[in-house]
């Protein structure tokens, strides 16, 4: 398999543990971030065919989205909520790390199981893919801070764009831009709902949603 | 020819290891500016000790003098299995890193009972967090090893360290060794009191782990006690830098010139991590120490996986 696919697969595995290790907001969206300039490159490493001006148009435009412009809005509604760190998650820092390996060890085994064209390069990236989609899942259930749940939301979209480099031809990248546009709207209204959510309670906490009275 | 430069790698090892610590102080002087102590500050402390008496509390038992020099053998005996960089170790066998870490842990043993035979309350915090840590620490340290064998199916530290080529590092297993190499260097820190897991110059109790153990400890005791540790900043340095400069060029005069080199380097980065990074909160730790877990589990997940 080509090192540096395998370099940069370790780095996205190591990215996702970071999210869920780090209690900094702002970090974690750096990592999300990253994720996503890493995706892009994945995207044109595993092209087999001779790269044309398309590919690399849609995979800078996806880039410019997901590690710009979601980053910024997500980086405004923090500043706006004013929190800085996610003090006492649902799941702790060291029980999500630990969790993050089983869930490892599930997308490896599922990977390792799905029918596909086999490509060695593929099977690493697809469980690569599921993992990131899993993190992203932790995240959103394992997070009280409405921002990081967002966070998760993004880990997920990334895990679903490598999901479909695995199948890598340019249509997939297409129907890619579709679902970002999805994710861009979901961003866009979940920022709202953060604004809104620590004007009306102060807070971001969203478990506390659940208690509210009329 | 390989037994004769495992006995130089020991003779220099036993020679050159109060360097490492004069070396890590050294930096830190320099990178805040001052001139600091001597490179050989560490030869005139254990040489001043030695002239020392040494005071035992009505309390103890005995185990006070017992532990520093079971310390010393200990860490003497990992010594000699360890082999650094292209130099094998004095002993090689199938699973000696097992053995080599519970020389450690019987090393740490030793130092913990020694600690709470003083009866003093510092030290038997510092003794129940020193143990705390270690249990966290070791799993690192021996999945990290396993993935190192893993890919030459060599289960002993000589054959596996042999094994960490150039080619080695750039071909498929390079990635999983790098998080291995990581994984050694939180070890490392960790096992040797060094910042961020604890601070080796600090003067307040209440925050010390492993200074705390050895507050009692006098004379030819504490000469012991330091000459041990830094036995041991070498012989854990050198599982780092096997890793991290993969040069095997076959002649072991170079490799040994190489490794050596390479330990200096180590010891002059430690300096440098220690003046830039802050302590981490003594709850923070044990999350520290997991995350060199969950690093080595990866990169035996990633080796495993590819044999």
């Amino acid at each position: 398999m080509n090192l540096w696919l395998e370099l940069i697969l370790v780095s996205l595995i190591l990215a996702n543990l970071h999210l869920l290790g780090s209690s900094r907001i702002n970090a974690c969206i750096r990592t999300v971030a990253l994720q996503a300039v890493l995706l892009s490159v994945v995207s044109l490493l595993v092209q087999p065919h001779p790269i044309g001006l398309r590919l690399p148009l849609l995979a800078a435009a996806s880039m410019a989205i997901k590690a710009g412009l979601l980053p910024w809005l997500l980086r405004r509604a923090v500043r706006e909520a004013g929190v800085q760190t996610e003090v006492e998650p649902i799941v702790g820092f060291t029980t999500s790390l630990l969790l993050g390996l089983g869930l490892l060890g599930v997308a490896l085994h599922v990977a390792d199981r799905l029918p596909m064209a086999d490509a060695d390069g593929a099977r690493f990236l697809v469980a690569t893919a599921l993992f990131t989609v899993l993190i992203g899942l932790l995240l959103i259930v394992g997070r009280r801070k409405a921002v990081m749940q967002t966070v998760g939301y993004l880990a997920m979209e990334n895990g679903i764009y490598a999901f479909g480099l695995a199948f890598a031809v340019q249509e997939p990248l297409l129907v890619e831009m579709g679902v970002l546009l999805d994710v861009f709207v979901a961003v866009f209204v979940m920022g709202i709902a953060i604004h809104h959510i620590s004007r009306e309670f102060d807070h971001i906490d969203t478990d506390r949603l659940s208690a509210l009275k009329d | 020819m390989a037994v004769l430069a495992s006995i130089v790698h020991v003779v220099l090892a036993l020679a050159l290891a109060p360097l490492l610590p004069g070396i890590i102080n050294r930096v830190k002087a320099w990178v805040a500016g001052r001139r600091g102590s001597p490179l050989l500050q560490a030869y005139r402390d254990l040489w001043k000790l030695l002239q020392r008496g040494t005071v035992y509390s009505r309390t103890t038992t005995g185990l006070i003098v017992v532990g520093p020099v079971v310390g010393l053998a200990c860490v003497v005996a990992a010594l000699l299995i360890v082999p650094l960089g292209g130099v094998p170790g004095l002993m090689a066998f199938s699973g000696d890193f097992l053995l080599m870490a519970y020389l450690f842990g019987l090393m740490r043993f030793v130092t913990i009972l020694a600690a709470l035979d003083t009866g003093s309350s510092f030290e038997g915090m510092g003794a129940s967090r020193e143990a705390f840590f270690s249990a966290l620490a070791e799993p690192a340290l021996l999945l990290g090893l396993a993935a190192l064998s893993v890919p030459s199916g060599q289960f002993s530290l000589s054959a596996a360290y042999a094994s960490v080529t150039w080619a080695a590092m750039t071909s498929t297993v390079g990635p999983a060794w790098l998080l291995v190499a990581a994984a050694l260097i939180i070890v490392f820190l960790a096992e040797n009191a060094r910042i961020p897991v604890d601070d080796p110059n600090t003067h307040l109790e209440l925050t010390m782990i492993h200074e705390a153990m050895v507050l009692d400890h006098g004379g030819p005791d504490l000469a012991m006690i330091q000459y041990a540790a830094s036995l041991k900043l070498w012989t854990l340095g050198a599982l780092v830098v096997g890793l991290l400069v993969p040069v095997r060029s076959g002649w072991w005069c170079v490799d040994l010139a190489v490794g050596v080199a390479g330990l200096f380097a180590l010891a002059a980065m430690v300096g440098v991590i220690e003046s830039t990074i802050a302590r981490l909160r003594l709850v923070r730790v044990p999350q520290f120490l997991v995350a060199a877990s969950v690093l080595s589990i990866l990169a035996l997940v990633l080796v495993t996986r590819q044999s």
